[in-house]
């Protein structure tokens, strides 16, 4: 019987150090291939055709002119006469041609006829909303710890509003969170092969194993037929599961014209058709004793999802502290925008800025230390075992920012001209657990070892951890172990959202390692005269393990396997009984700003993240991925959002000129620290891809507010929003 | 992008014998930065494009006793390179703001002070005066224009570098239409507020062109940009500000202020200098320059902001030039 257990840490070689990427070389050199970049003999460029109207109906749709423009091959409508188009960009055509110049130009030969509609698209306003007739209730939930007496009907409300009474402090504020785009460097699409009844399809893809099955199915083929295939994607976080319409129509085309088919959207149909992330808006009134434990939370939230997209999922209201009475109701605002997709940790941004907002109002409003009051709200933690975990993280992050010297009360620190500080802090909580994954793992007589696993590396290190694991298994160096992904014709794994890849792929592939390894011990036990269950592999050899001179190197017991190479294929079994993985993070971050109270600039000045994840598989990359969470944190915080104009529903900023992200310049100090204790790391592998990407938002919603002593309400915080809640509090004051 | 003739004369003469006459029909070509993005979008469709890339008499930068020659095809690299740039700190300071080398390398003096509004209306294809207006006037404005936006035209000048060279008194020297035709005039001048979709936001015809850009000895003045920007990266400030001023005995006797982004022209502040001519700069002097150079500011719905931005763009420009603390992030 194998045992599927990790080493101990003192007995790892390779396991939790720090491991430069296998590909880091390819990438940083651009011999890496993109889907973008695979240009096959004889590709045919395909770009599409967005509607210029946020809300309309098609009229009619002339795509002879545009056939006739030389170099042009083919023309595709994708809306017929009829449809209504629910967004601006919504894609009317596809004009497919030899050059990017010929294509332009059939593009631009399209003559299409609309009739516009009413359009809204302010999903903050729910005024606006309800009067446009653009409104659906969104569920909820309450939970009182009082039993109503008899069946007063009032009971919620009277309660409610007992326990207010009884507060020692309530705010009441509003919280928000503008929608952003994915913004992928490397937009949607795929290069489209068809060849002799087959299909390959290099489709920049969070998922591999899933998608050959919906390229087949409109090509009326079956799956078997159709390869797909990506070894690196130019970002995805969430938005590239699924195979697209405009990726069908790529295959199609390549089909019907018989040469191989490019189809990527461009910038502008990029950000406008490739996903973006609910916003979130929250009405919340809140109520804390003396000390600052929340003791009562009623919220009414808006979302919005897009034309047919889900929205801000309810259950994240309020957010890892969940006091003993709440209520929440939701109203969805239908928009009109291209539904939104699953972003990093879907839902969890948008609940922690939300909600942590509101808590860190109850410290100002009370005069507390804001750190004081998230301590003492742990109480309020639903998973008691985290409680303490959150606390121990919370001292470490506190130390590396040194919050007890530089801490002042809301408002109340010193002024460098129209220059204050601040400091403040939010916690976050994922899941994580691996998904299904299957490696098949391959040694050579030789010494050679491969492996395979249907599942693709966004860019997080999945190569690297898959050559980690094999190699601690081994006993070899990680050079020593070929890694193969990113084809649907490799054993499938599954999708990569969810932070579940590094938790599939390490179980699946240290079960492969060790069902492996127990048949090439068997044969070395029998060479060696010793029993199997004695042997070890280590430091390149298999060795009996109290003896380190009886044993033979990797090479040579390999050779022991005779003509053809020993191939396994294992699952991983994840969940509950595993010993190698788990599920369940969480995570504090600490952010100190500037804030210039003249012009509403905010500057990052020091941000720290503690992050507990289980074990960790490369040190080096998992603190990349806190490091990259961290800057897409600061982004959504203080620089990007999507402007959607309120009169005619035009996406105003769907180019990178316009679309403000951060630069290096504009995210200060980082500091990352992975809480690994034994009792973490016995927990097995658990997934990092997103958990620190939550609780940006909160965290440096709550230094501003605390540099200023005025909650700027809405994320991101621009210049435009800070000046306008400066000029609101003072009119109020 | 459509197809188009593409033309890379070598001489102003035949710069001026391929520009047609015709609005639209040919375009002018530099570093392309911004012309290309426009071509690609089909917001601007030429037959012809005219590339000024091997004019090599547009590439120069000579300096006399009384001004600067500065070529229209200089890079803005380049020019904030040169050496006469210590006497034009504004010049520097607008073109070091730029944080994109690409940008820098690539971008030229007459394409910089040519660039099209970045108005999102305009990059929308609704038209330069978008929808006379009323795109602006009912839409997000949040980046429009806070003076000069009661006429149909609300988009905001993009130029980084014209407030300073207007600060600095800069004139330009237009060629054509006809080889020989030659026109010299201030910088303020030569941009105005189109009136219909005809017009675009400068006084150029479509076959004149931009070939220098003449700076006067700055005699004394001392001179500075101040930008607010949203993060460090290559997007525009959100309101910018230049300052030139000439100090004798510790006060102000002349100063020449233009605001950037905030109009449909570069904005030359008569409000904030007469506030500040006559008067010693310091905080409170600046700061009430600043006062006066908004006290015309007609906001319109989303950008109120802007006319707190301008204010202390100003005060800070101002006290920047006079080598005072500006104050803000540092
Ligand atoms: C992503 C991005 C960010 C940017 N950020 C900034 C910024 O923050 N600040 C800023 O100021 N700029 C910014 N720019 C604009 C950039 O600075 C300008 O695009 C550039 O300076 C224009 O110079 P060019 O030589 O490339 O012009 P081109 O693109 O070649 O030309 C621009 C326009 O000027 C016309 N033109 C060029 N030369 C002449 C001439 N001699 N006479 C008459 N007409 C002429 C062209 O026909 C065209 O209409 C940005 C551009 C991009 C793409």
């Amino acid at each position: 019987m194998v045992e599927y257990v990790w080493p101990s840490k003192e007995d790892s070689s390779v396991l939790g150090k720090s491991i430069d990427k296998i590909d880091g070389v390819p990438k940083c050199t651009g011999t890496a291939k993109y889907s973008y970049d695979i240009n096959p003999d004889k590709v045919a460029i395909a770009r599409a055709l967005g509607c210029p109207h946020a809300h309309a109906k098609l009229k009619s749709l002339d795509l002879s002119k545009a056939e006739k423009v030389p170099g042009v091959v083919a023309v595709s409508a994708m809306k017929k006469v009829g449809d209504e188009i629910q967004w601006q960009g919504d894609l009317i055509a596809v004009v497919v041609g030899d050059t990017e110049g010929a294509v332009a130009e059939g593009l631009d030969a399209i003559v299409a006829e609309y009739e516009q509609l009413d359009v809204f698209v302010e999903d903050a306003n729910l005024e606006a909303a309800e009067a446009a007739g653009r409104t659906a209730k969104a569920g909820g939930k309450v939970q009182l710890e009082k039993e109503p007496d008899g069946d007063d009907p009032d009971f919620e409300e009277k309660e409610l509003a007992r326990l207010f009474k009884e507060s020692a402090a309530v705010v009441e504020g509003r919280y928000g969170i503008a929608a952003i785009t994915h913004m992928c460097l490397e937009p949607h699409g795929s290069t489209c092969e068809w060849k002799d009844g087959k299909l390959t399809a290099h489709l920049s893809t969070q998922n591999v194993s899933g998608t050959a099955g919906q390229f087949a199915a409109p090509l009326k083929v079956t799956a078997d037929d159709v390869t797909v295939h990506c070894d690196y994607i130019g970002g995805g976080f969430g938005s590239k599961f699924a195979v697209d319409r405009w990726d069908s129509l790529a295959a199609q085309l390549s089909k019907d014209l018989g040469r191989p088919v490019r189809l990527m959207l461009d910038r502008d149909l990029e950000l406008k058709n490739g996903g973006a992330r609910p916003s979130g808006y929250a009405e919340s009134k809140v109520g804390a004793d003396k000390d600052g434990v929340i003791k009562v939370w009623d919220t009414h939230f808006l979302s919005a999802g897009g034309f047919g997209g889900a929205p801000v999922n309810q259950s994240v209201i309020p957010y890892v502290i969940v006091p003993p009475n709440y209520r929440r109701r939701g109203t969805n605002v239908k928009i009109n925008t291209a539904p939104v997709r699953a972003w990093r940790a879907p839902n969890h941004p948008q609940g922690c800025a939300m909600t942590q907002t509101a808590i860190d109002d109850i410290a100002a409003k009370l005069g507390l230390d804001s750190y004081d009051v998230f301590e003492r709200n742990l109480v309020n933690v639903e998973d008691k075992d985290r409680r303490g975990v959150y606390a121990e993280e919370m001292k470490i992050a506190a130390k590396l920012i040194d919050w007890k010297a530089k801490w002042h009360p809301h408002g109340k620190g010193d002024k460098k001209g129209s220059v204050v500080s601040g400091l403040g802090m939010a916690l976050h909580t994922w899941g994580g657990g691996g998904h299904p994954s299957t490696c098949m793992v391959k040694i050579h007589p030789d010494g050679g070892v491969e492996t395979f696993i249907g599942s693709q590396d966004l860019g997080t290190g999945t190569r690297t951890v898959i050559a980690i694991v094999l190699a601690e298994t081994f006993g070899l160096p990680v050079e020593a172990i070929k890694v193969n992904i990113g084809s649907s014709k490799y054993p499938a794994s599954g999708p990569s959202g969810g932070s579940t890849t590094v938790g599939g792929v390490s179980e699946s592939s240290r079960h492969a390692g060790l069902d492996a390894l127990v048949q090439l011990n068997e044969k070395v036990a029998s060479k060696l005269g010793v029993p199997a269950e004695s042997l070890v592999a280590k430091g390149g050899r298999i060795h009996a393990k109290d003896d380190a001179e009886k044993g033979l190197s990797w090479k040579e017991a390999c050779s022991l396997l005779g003509m053809s190479p020993l191939e396994v294929t294992s699952k991983g079994a994840p969940g509950r009984n595993s010993k190698l993985s788990s599920s369940g993070v969480g995570g504090v971050q600490m952010a100190e700003v500037e804030v210039d109270r003249e012009t509403g600039q905010v500057k990052m000045k020091k941000f720290v993240t503690v992050q507990d994840m289980g074990l960790v598989v490369n040190h080096k990359t998992a603190v990349s991925q806190i490091y990259g969470a961290m800057v897409m944190g600061v982004a959504y915080a203080l620089f990007e959002e999507r402007l959607m104009d309120p009169r005619t529903g035009a996406f105003l900023n769907s180019e990178i000129a316009d679309y403000r992200l951060p630069r290096l310049g504009d995210i200060g100090e980082f500091v990352v620290e992975i809480y690994e204790p034994e009792s973490e790391r016995a927990r097995g592998v658990i997934g990092l891809g997103e958990p620190p990407v939550i609780g940006p938002g909160a965290a440096i919603s709550n230094a501003v507010a605390n540099a200023l002593g005025v909650r700027v309400p809405v994320l991101p915080l621009t210049p435009k929003r800070v000046l306008d809640s400066l000029q609101l509090a003072a009119r109020n004051a | 992008m459509k197809a188009f003739e593409y033309a890379s004369p070598r001489t102003e003469r035949e710069v001026l014998e391929l520009l047609s006459a015709d609005r639209g029909h040919t375009e002018i070509l530099a570093g392309g930065t911004d012309l290309i993005g426009l071509m690609k979008k089909m917001i601007v469709k030429p037959d012809r494009v005219v590339s000024l890339n091997r004019v090599d008499s547009l590439k120069t930068i000579d300096a006399n006793s009384t001004a600067v020659h500065v070529g229209a095809m200089v890079t803005l690299e380049d020019l904030a390179d040169n050496p006469i740039c210590e006497f034009y700190p504004a010049i520097r300071q607008a073109i070091g703001e730029m944080a994109s080398q690409q940008l820098r390398a690539q971008g030229t003096v007459g394409g910089e002070l040519c660039q099209r509004p970045r108005c999102w209306f305009f990059r929308d294809k609704r038209g330069l005066l978008a929808e006379r207006g009323r795109a602006v006037e009912e839409g997000d404005n949040r980046f429009h224009a806070i003076f000069g936006n009661r006429g149909l035209a609300k988009f905001s000048a993009p130029s980084r570098l014209a407030p300073a060279l207007i600060a600095l008194d800069a004139r330009v020297r237009i060629l054509g239409p006809n080889p020989g035709d030659e026109t010299l005039m201030p910088l303020e001048v030569f941009y105005r507020t189109p009136k219909s979709e005809r017009e675009r936001e400068h006084t150029l015809e479509p076959n004149q062109f931009v070939s220098q850009v003449i700076l006067p000895h700055p005699e004394g003045r001392v001179s500075a940009s101040y930008e607010v920007r949203h993060g460090m990266g290559p997007e525009y400030p959100l309101v910018a500000a230049a300052a030139s001023v000439l100090v004798t005995g510790g006060i102000v006797r002349e100063a020449r202020i233009a605001l950037g982004q905030v109009a449909p022209t570069p904005w030359i502040s008569r409000e904030a200098i007469d506030a500040i001519v006559g008067l010693p700069i310091n905080y409170e002097t600046a700061e009430a320059a600043g006062q006066a150079a908004v006290s015309v500011a007609s906001p319109l719905s989303h950008n109120e902001y802007k006319v707190q931005l301008a204010k202390v763009a100003v005060k800070r420009a101002l006290l920047k030039a006079a080598g005072l603390e500006t104050g803000g992030l540092s």
